[in-house]
């Protein structure tokens, strides 16, 4: 090994190949899809739902190693250095549609993180085997608890060898695709005795259909419109005993478990942040590459000089701004390329999956208003993407996980310091 | 394929220059920057290592195959021990460096090999000169083409070592384009100046070095008849001067955040409060971003990629980084901070140097 910027073939011309349908598929349906909230785009969810249900984006259950030659050097994996090219390159043709993309999405990375074998083969084959294009989802926030998961009022009650689950979750990407428009599943965050906290704290997978769970609203947002976030409802919705993820043991409530010692089925769903933050992060950074490059192409055109041979002092302020603006893109794409290379060489990643979550939150947000700005009257015009790919990049500071909670995740990391400690 | 992690042999050099910057530079920086001098078996001790030689191919002389990822990881630990140091240590190289990756045949078979012995070569570069606006690309020190050699007229300065330096490498400008005269010490004309006295990096010696009717033969001239291409230089120089840059800033949040785990007040460490740790942590990533945009122009160089942008934006950024973190260093730190008695003075002092050091490394 050594420190190495080439990227496989394999992952290059998959990444050229996905950069077509962002330019054939998703550009010129784009404004479409964002005047039009809730229209579902069938036509790129069926182009793509093929390629997806052979190669899954992720979500993805480890291929079993046929004939594993002991002398032979394991093949490294690649699938989250994949993942963020592919993602970057669908996000830089429209990040809302990029979310429509079929397949298991975070319901499935929660169960692949977090699941038996049993329950691998049981939730994850549809996002195969199906003929039509099938989701999964996530729900954790609720009307009074986002960032704080110990904060879930959601309850599950054992009954036999069933769960009852109760209570109302909001924010579900893609809850109506999973739940509504395929035979998929949303992985629901509840807690089977909220005096425990994050200790009582489990991850259920409901299926599409089940009795007792309805999706009661859709969202009204400001950009990432093609994306249906969902309210999801559960009355008294019955659950077999065997969809818990992880360890079924309800610890007992005389000796909470302290969080170190709390059962591996929320600390495995909550690993799936260290693959799924640099999903959004190279979302993020798809949609600001977008940005920086209708910059570029606009600038030149309108004859205002981008040197690259002059010192910093001698550049006009606009040639400046741009400069430094690449140079976020660049630092943020970098660090997201590590963190999935970490994740991929079996790496602790925790925190740079934090810390190209912050920067690339950060930068998408930064770059995306400092173009509607340099745009003038064009950037600010829906005549032009620049607009809105301003307000599809916001979102990416804010969902999974805040540049807050990021920071503060990264923070208790470098310090040492228990969320206690540093709240 | 995509890999963040050094080879052996890198990872061992790493690990050398480690404990080399913790035992002899950590343990006399301060004192060098109040004296304003290096101790005297300092470079020396540095050459030892090897840094110069384990670049140089063995054709020449030397015991290595040149990398400039390799030479942005040595110079990230050798200025987290001391950037005066690492500044002093650099001035051979980037003579060495640019005869190595420009200069013709001979050039390289005549000046190489000195580079690999075990005395302490002492070559320095002249790019920056005394002005307000500064531009490498349009030097005001010219080189007249002179029948069968070259005139060269100007003022340099900050060149390092300069008072004890036995070969220069001069930059300036033939027909407004930039190239680089190789200029022993003793040639008529050139004169070394007094010691310029700086705000940072007071134990590194420089000085303006004039050049009055420098006459040097026509094989002084840097690549032969024609020339250099300064850009890929001047590129070179950026991604070693950010990797430097690194270095520093990564000195300064280790001491913060060490300070901020401990320092208590109102009942508790000052890291336990967001305000300070949310310092920290846009440290660790504006370090760590800056870190991997100088591995990947430093990759790319290695790899004869373009590379003119990248240079710019990961020296803009490494800028820009290193300032940050060592002023928030210093915040954090509060009326320590401020004291001479603390390093994190000294390293904001030597942070806000970057956007003026020009040229004077590289990889």
């Amino acid at each position: 090994m050594a420190i190495d910027f080439k990227l496989s073939e394999s992952i290059d011309t998959q990444r050229q190949m996905t950069q077509m349908v962002a330019e054939q598929m998703m550009r010129p349906v784009s404004r479409h899809f964002d005047e039009h909230e809730h229209d579902i785009p069938w036509d790129y969810i069926n182009a793509m739902w093929p390629i997806m249900r052979q190669n899954p984006m992720f979500g993805v259950v480890d291929k079993p190693e046929t004939a594993v030659d002991p002398n032979k050097p394991k093949k490294p994996k690649t699938g989250n250095v994949r993942m963020v090219h592919l993602i970057e390159a669908l996000s830089w043709g429209d990040a809302g549609i990029y979310l429509t993309t079929p397949g298991g999405a975070l319901g499935g990375a929660a169960v692949a993180a977090a699941g038996t074998s049993e329950q691998k083969s049981r939730f994850l084959a549809r996002f195969a085997d199906s003929e039509t294009p099938v989701w999964g989802s996530m729900a954790m926030t609720e009307p009074q608890a986002g960032s704080d998961t110990s904060a879930i009022r959601t309850t599950a009650v054992r009954d036999g060898d069933s769960w009852i689950l109760n209570g109302e979750k909001i924010y579900c990407t893609g809850g109506r695709l999973s739940l509504e428009e395929s035979q998929g599943l949303v992985v629901v965050w509840a807690t089977v005795d909220p005096k425990l906290g994050r200790a009582g704290m489990k991850a259920f997978v409901v299926e599409a259909g089940t009795p007792g769970m309805e999706v009661t609203k859709l969202e009204h947002k400001m950009g990432i419109r093609a994306s249906d976030t969902a309210a999801v409802v559960f009355t008294d919705c019955r659950i077999p005993f065997d969809n818990v993820l992880g360890n079924p043991e309800i610890p007992k409530p005389e000796a909470p478990a302290a969080s170190a010692d709390a059962p591996k089925g929320f600390k495995g769903a909550m690993k799936t942040f260290d693959a799924t933050r640099p999903a959004v992060a190279a979302s993020a950074l798809g949609i600001a590459r977008a940005a920086l490059e209708l910059l570029r192409e606009q600038l030149t055109a309108a004859g205002v000089a981008i040197r690259d041979d002059v010192p910093v002092h001698e550049m006009s302020a606009v040639e400046r701004d741009l400069l430094e603006l690449e140079a976020q893109h660049k630092a943020a794409w970098l660090l997201t390329l590590k963190a999935a290379w970490m994740m991929d060489s079996g790496e602790a990643n925790t925190v740079e999956a934090s810390a190209c979550k912050v920067k690339a939150g950060e930068a998408a947000t930064v770059i995306t208003q400092k173009a509607v700005e340099l745009l003038g009257p064009l950037g600010y015009t829906r005549e032009l993407l620049a607009e809105k790919w301003m307000r599809d990049a916001k979102i990416n500071d804010i969902f999974e996980g805040t540049g807050q909670i990021n920071r503060l995740i990264i923070a208790r990391r470098i310090l040492g310091f228990s969320s206690r400690e540093l709240k | 394929m995509i890999s963040f992690s050094p080879s052996e042999e890198q990872a061992l050099i790493v690990d050398t220059l480690k404990r080399f910057a913790k035992d002899r530079l950590r343990s006399i920086f301060r004192e060098a920057d109040e004296n304003g001098e290096l101790p005297a078996d300092l470079l020396n001790k540095g050459w030892e290592l090897g840094l110069v030689g384990s670049s140089i191919p063995e054709q020449y002389g030397g015991f290595g195959e040149f990398s400039a990822v390799t030479g942005a990881l040595a110079l990230e630990e050798l200025a987290w021990g001391d950037l005066a140091s690492a500044l002093a240590l650099s001035a051979p190289a980037s003579f060495a460096f640019a005869v190595l990756a420009a200069g013709t045949e001979a050039q390289r078979e005549a000046l190489l090999p000195q580079f690999s012995e075990e005395r302490f070569v002492n070559a320095t570069s002249a790019l920056i000169e005394p002005r307000l606006q500064f531009n490498p690309r349009k030097l005001q020190t010219t080189a007249t083409s002179d029948g069968d050699g070259y005139v060269l007229n100007g003022v340099k300065s900050y060149v390092p070592l300069a008072s004890s330096a036995e070969h220069f490498l001069i930059y300036a400008a033939e027909d407004g384009q930039t190239q680089a005269f190789i200029v022993p010490a003793k040639t008529a004309g050139l004169s070394v100046g007094e010691r310029e006295k700086l705000m940072g990096v007071r134990a590194l010696e420089v000085a303006r070095v004039t050049l009055d009717n420098v006459k040097v033969a026509a094989d002084a001239k840097l690549g032969g008849e024609a020339g250099i291409d300064f850009g890929r230089l001047y590129a070179r120089s950026q991604v070693a001067l950010s990797a430097l840059a690194i270095g520093v800033a990564r000195g300064a949040y280790e001491y913060a955040l060490d300070y901020a785990r401990n320092r208590q007040t109102f009942g508790e460490a000052i890291g336990q409060r967001q305000s300070i740790a949310f310092m920290l942590a846009e440290m660790l990533v504006e370090i760590d971003g800056a870190r991997l945009m100088v591995w990947e122009a430093a990759w790319k160089l290695d790899n004869n990629q373009e590379v003119t942008r990248d240079a710019l934006m990961t020296k803009h950024n490494a800028d820009k980084t290193v300032l940050m973190v060592c002023d928030r260093a210093l915040q954090i730190l509060g009326g320590h901070g401020y004291i001479r008695e603390f390093p994190v003075e000294l390293w904001l002092r030597n942070a806000r140097g970057f956007t003026t050091f020009d040229g004077l490394a590289m990889v």
